[in-house]
């Protein structure tokens, strides 16, 4: 029959089915193939904490929304397009992100009477006209799935686990794209395992797609052209794959063996099992007996002299804290990631969330100040990542990089930097007895010299104890404590001196000033974005220096009529904000352990801008 | 790669000045950690290391002050943590020489996981344990080698809290070198620092060190010069376990259990006595549990000398190996990954 070809803008389709179902594989696939196509695009794994949640509930839902086109994606997108329900739970979880009128694609096989009833339907959605405002396509995915593999021989259970791969296939047939990705991603994982498990997947993909072209139901498939990107060489990358890259390079590039001290904690230990497979660049991993074990490891490591790093998420992040003030007591060099995620306690593991960086910036005892870096993007880890590297070494400081559990497992198109025009990072280890002294200081960066052990003639004494200036003995002396606790202050001010000054997209004053940090960086330039499409005046600007802050962030603040400060938790960046320059800003602020709606931050803008400009 | 500059060959031989710092030692008067002060800083000039690459790593207690009187690389960490920092430290640069100083608390109480996990991988790491069955820097409060009934100023009513047994957990923990000594036997005491020292792998030395201050003569029995040799029994590899100050009595396993008994009355000879061997893991479990029985004379010596490889090497060859086998080190390679694309 024939059929119609649309080209769309962009489109956001989400995948949802039984934590079982391979989800976030046939996500990952579909991501992987439309980067290769050249789409701009930004994704959002979401997955419950239970490992393998019993089949058929809604808590055991897995979902993989993925939003693509040939315009420049910032989100994810606040509701999705299609949405390809696996069984009812998934269908029953997910509709209210799909927008009226949007595309379902069930699999009616598992709309079984058991399965309904899991869900809570009293009756079947799919034939009692309740989704009658969407357009839905009911598939027999399961039997289907079947069929193609009917002469194979395999088990009911295999072939149950290969049906993920049938609404892969008719995804792409719909959306217009080549299966050799997908191909030869499972000849690499499953051919030489298993060459039969291999031969089902394909003949799955393969059905699906030939599903999508065969039959009626489908009379419109839809192309979504290569985003204008700037030119360049591209890979899709996930946070905390470039996180790793961001490591492995500041360790190239400084010539320090790399060490990494870390316990599993999600949703931060892809950046363990990542490194650990690394060992070919030099790369020391650490799996310790518990968090505070693997953060004195990297301390230990980085006394010692290697580029020393620890890993984790916010209850992590508590248990380091009293290492971490040892780290800024002994001044070593000493990157700390927090992959933050739900809290507060054990909170919402598998969900993202920003309510770690007063945590980050004062959760320890004393004085004790400290670099603090975000991420704003996926590809962005590794920029911020090895800027942490840089300041740590450059400085003698524990520096903490914050990113998310969005960034972590989001993904997006990275534009590949040339690894030889990375920055250098120098370093310099103290070599000369003469004069050496643990605490003397460097003039501009007040930096005291890395003095490691095997060095001979340099033998000294470090501690949690306050030290001498200069001697770095043991001292009880109240003028010298005051004077180390402003030295340290001082040392970690004078990083803003070094570090790019805060940029502002859009009029340089005016009426409003949206400031954010971290992973809500999209959303908000997405919902500014939208704005000024009405013809309204509004001004970005996103800061990645937490502390300290960039030296011209007050004097762009006191330009602007109004700050909001849109933020995932209940307000923490506004309060430096407020607390440091003194401004009256505005908050906005959603804790749902998900990126914020587009929508919702354009109206709360709206509101504030009102008819005062445009 | 940054490398530390190599020393030329030690000129003159070190001497136990080299080990001593300027600091001045801030211990109560009287207390057993400056023998073993005295003693280590005796014994370090003999081993084949430059000084250069010793590191001495310590926790919180004060047995961890140790550090600032030994004018080697020493780290005063935060309490119970030395374990964790020292693995760092060694991992990092597998050359230098790791000792760690903890106490009972430290080590046992508030690092009791760090300790463990050290023990089990191997880290070829010194660790000398100071056990005065009592926190000494807090002034006083009971410890978890504290006897039961200890009555102590967080124990007015008497300890309730049954103790370890340092070398019986360290076993526990599948260590692979286990010894125990005392302050106030210097040459023993010494002898014991140099086997640590020769052992690769996790060593773990206690030593029943007296805190004059809140715990005086907790082992006096064990170690005062006119009680020691009747109470003690120094365990030495191939030797059968004679003790007494006429070296009249041994020790003799019935079944699993060891008993005293006379090898001067006529009724047992020193053939019937249990013969030690540093590599048997049963019979170190045997000989560190006569701990728990007052009936017993205390066993002091090497527990168990056992070889394993270290988690050191192990990961160094880890590293060489996949370092020697990979084809793809270069740094472009890996941040382009598997696929790409390229906009014009």
């Amino acid at each position: 029959m024939e059929k119609n070809t649309k080209v769309l803008e962009e489109v956001t389709i989400r995948f949802a089915g039984d934590s079982g179902d391979g989800m976030q594989l046939t996500g990952t696939q579909f991501t992987n193939t439309t980067a290769v196509l050249g789409n701009d695009l930004s994704t959002l794994p979401d997955f419950p904490a239970e490992i393998r949640a019993p089949a058929g509930t809604t808590y055991g839902v897995s979902g993989f929304q993925i939003h693509f086109g040939s315009n420049d994606i910032l989100t994810p997108g606040d509701s999705c397009d299609v949405l390809v329900a696996m069984n009812p739970a998934a269908l029953v979880t997910n509709l209210s992100g799909l927008r009226g009128g949007g595309t379902i694609i069930v699999n009616t096989d598992s709309f079984s009477e058991k399965n309904l009833r899991m869900a809570g339907y009293t009756s079947n959605p799919v034939e009692d006209g309740s989704l009658a405002g969407y357009q839905v396509h009911p598939v027999q995915i399961s039997k289907l799935t079947a069929n193609a593999l009917e002469d194979m021989n395999l088990s009911t259970r295999a072939i149950d686990k290969s049906k993920n791969f049938f609404a892969l296939g008719l995804m792409y047939w719909l959306y217009n794209r080549p299966l050799d990705q997908s191909f030869k991603f499972i000849d690499d994982k499953f051919s030489k395992k298993d060459p039969q498990v291999a031969e089902a997947n394909r003949r799955v993909l393969q059905a699906g797609y030939n599903y999508g072209e065969t039959v009626e139901i489908f009379t419109t498939r839809f192309e979504v052209k290569p985003a204008t990107l700037p030119p360049g060489r591209y890979r899709n990358i996930m946070g905390n794959s470039a996180t790793v890259l961001g490591l492995v390079a500041a360790s190239q590039k400084s010539g320090l063996n790399l060490f990494l001290g870390s316990y599993p904690i999600t949703p931060a230990s892809d950046i363990l099992h990542e490194l650990a497979a690394l060992k070919r660049f030099g790369v020391k991993t650490f799996q310790a007996e518990d968090e505070i074990g693997a953060v004195c490891a990297a301390i230990g490591a980085s006394y010692a002299g290697n580029l020393a790093v620890t890993t984790t998420s916010g209850p992590g992040l508590a248990l380091k804290a009293e290492a971490i003030n040892l780290a800024i007591m002994l001044e070593l060099p000493l990157v700390v990631i927090d992959v933050q995620r739900g809290g507060p306690s054990t909170g919402l593991p598998t969900k993202t969330e920003q309510a770690d960086l007063m945590q980050a910036i004062y959760g320890r005892n004393g004085e004790s100040p400290i670099c603090v870096l975000a991420a704003a993007t996926p590809a962005e880890c590794f920029k911020m990542v090895y800027e942490a590297c840089r300041i740590a070494i450059k400085y003698m400081t524990p520096v903490i990089c914050l990113t998310d559990g969005y960034l972590a497992n989001g993904a997006e198109p990275w534009q590949i930097p040339n690894a030889d025009e990375l920055p250098e990072i120098p370093v310099s280890f103290a070599r000369d007895p003469e004069g050496f002294q643990p605490y003397a200081r460097d003039k501009d960066t007040l930096a005291r010299p890395w003095a490691i052990p095997g060095t001979a003639g340099l033998e000294h004494r470090i501690g949690g104890l306050e030290k001498e200036h200069l001697t770095g003995n043991i001292s009880y002396d109240p003028e010298n404590h005051d004077l180390m606790v402003r030295m340290r202050a001082d040392k970690i001010e004078r990083i803003a001196k070094d570090v790019p000054h805060a940029e502002i997209d859009g009029p340089a004053e005016g009426e409003l000033l949206v400031v954010g940090w971290g992973s809500t960086f999209g959303s908000i330039k997405s919902a500014v974005r939208n704005v000024r499409q009405k013809g309204k005046q509004v001004s970005q600007l996103h800061l990645r220096h937490l502390n300290p802050f960039p030296e011209n962030l007050g004097e762009i603040l006191y330009r602007f009529k109004n700050i909001l400060v849109p933020e995932i938790n209940s307000g923490q960046l506004i309060k430096l904000l407020r607390a440091k320059y003194l401004i009256p800003a505005k908050g906005f602020n959603r804790v749902r352990g998900l990126p914020l709606h587009t929508e919702e931050l354009e109206a709360a803008i709206e509101e504030i801008i009102g008819g005062n400009n445009g | 790669m940054a490398e530390v500059t190599e020393k030329p060959a030690q000129e003159k031989k070190l001497t136990l000045k080299d080990f001593q710092s300027d600091q001045d030692v801030r211990w109560c008067p009287g207390c057993g950690d400056y023998s073993i002060l005295a003693q280590v800083q005796r014994v370090f000039p003999e081993f084949d290391h430059k000084r250069e690459n010793y590191v001495a790593i310590s926790g919180i207690g004060c047995s961890s002050r140790f550090p600032y009187y030994l004018d080697v690389f020493g780290l005063h960490g935060i309490h119970g943590r030395a374990p964790a920092i020292a693995s760092g430290v060694k991992l990092a640069n597998p050359d230098l020489n790791v000792w760690v100083f903890t106490g009972d608390g430290d080590g046992l109480s508030i690092g009791g996981n760090h300790l463990i996990h050290m023990l089990r991988r191997n880290l070829d790491i010194k660790i000398v344990l100071f056990n005065n069955e009592i926190y000494g820097l807090t002034k006083g409060q009971y410890s978890p080698t504290s006897v039961i009934g200890q009555v102590t100023k967080s124990t007015p009513g008497g300890s309730l809290d049954y103790p370890f047994i340092p070398v019986t957990l360290a076993l526990g923990a599948e260590t692979t070198f286990v010894a125990r000594t005392m302050d106030r036997d210097p040459k023993h005491l010494q002898e014991m620092i140099r086997r640590a020292e020769q052992h690769r792998g996790s060593a773990f030395l206690e030593i029943y060190q007296n805190c004059n201050v809140f715990n005086d003569g907790a082992f006096f029995q064990f170690t005062e010069k006119e009680s020691r040799a009747d109470n003690v029994v120094y365990l030495e590899h191939g030797k059968p376990l004679v003790f007494g100050k006429a070296k009249d009595k041994g020790i003799r396993v019935n079944g699993f259990t060891p008993e005293v008994v006379s090898i001067a009355d006529g009724s047992h000879s020193v053939s019937d006595l249990l013969v030690h061997n540093e590599e048997d893991t049963t019979l170190a479990a045997i000989l560190a549990d006569m701990t728990r029985n007052p009936g017993l004379p205390r066993p002091m010596g090497v527990f168990l000398a056992d070889k394993r490889e270290t988690y050191d090497a192990a990961l160094t060859r880890q590293v060489a190996k996949a370092r020697a086998g990979a084809a793809d080190t270069d740094l472009q390679a890996l941040l382009d990954g598997e696929e790409t694309w390229v906009i014009q």
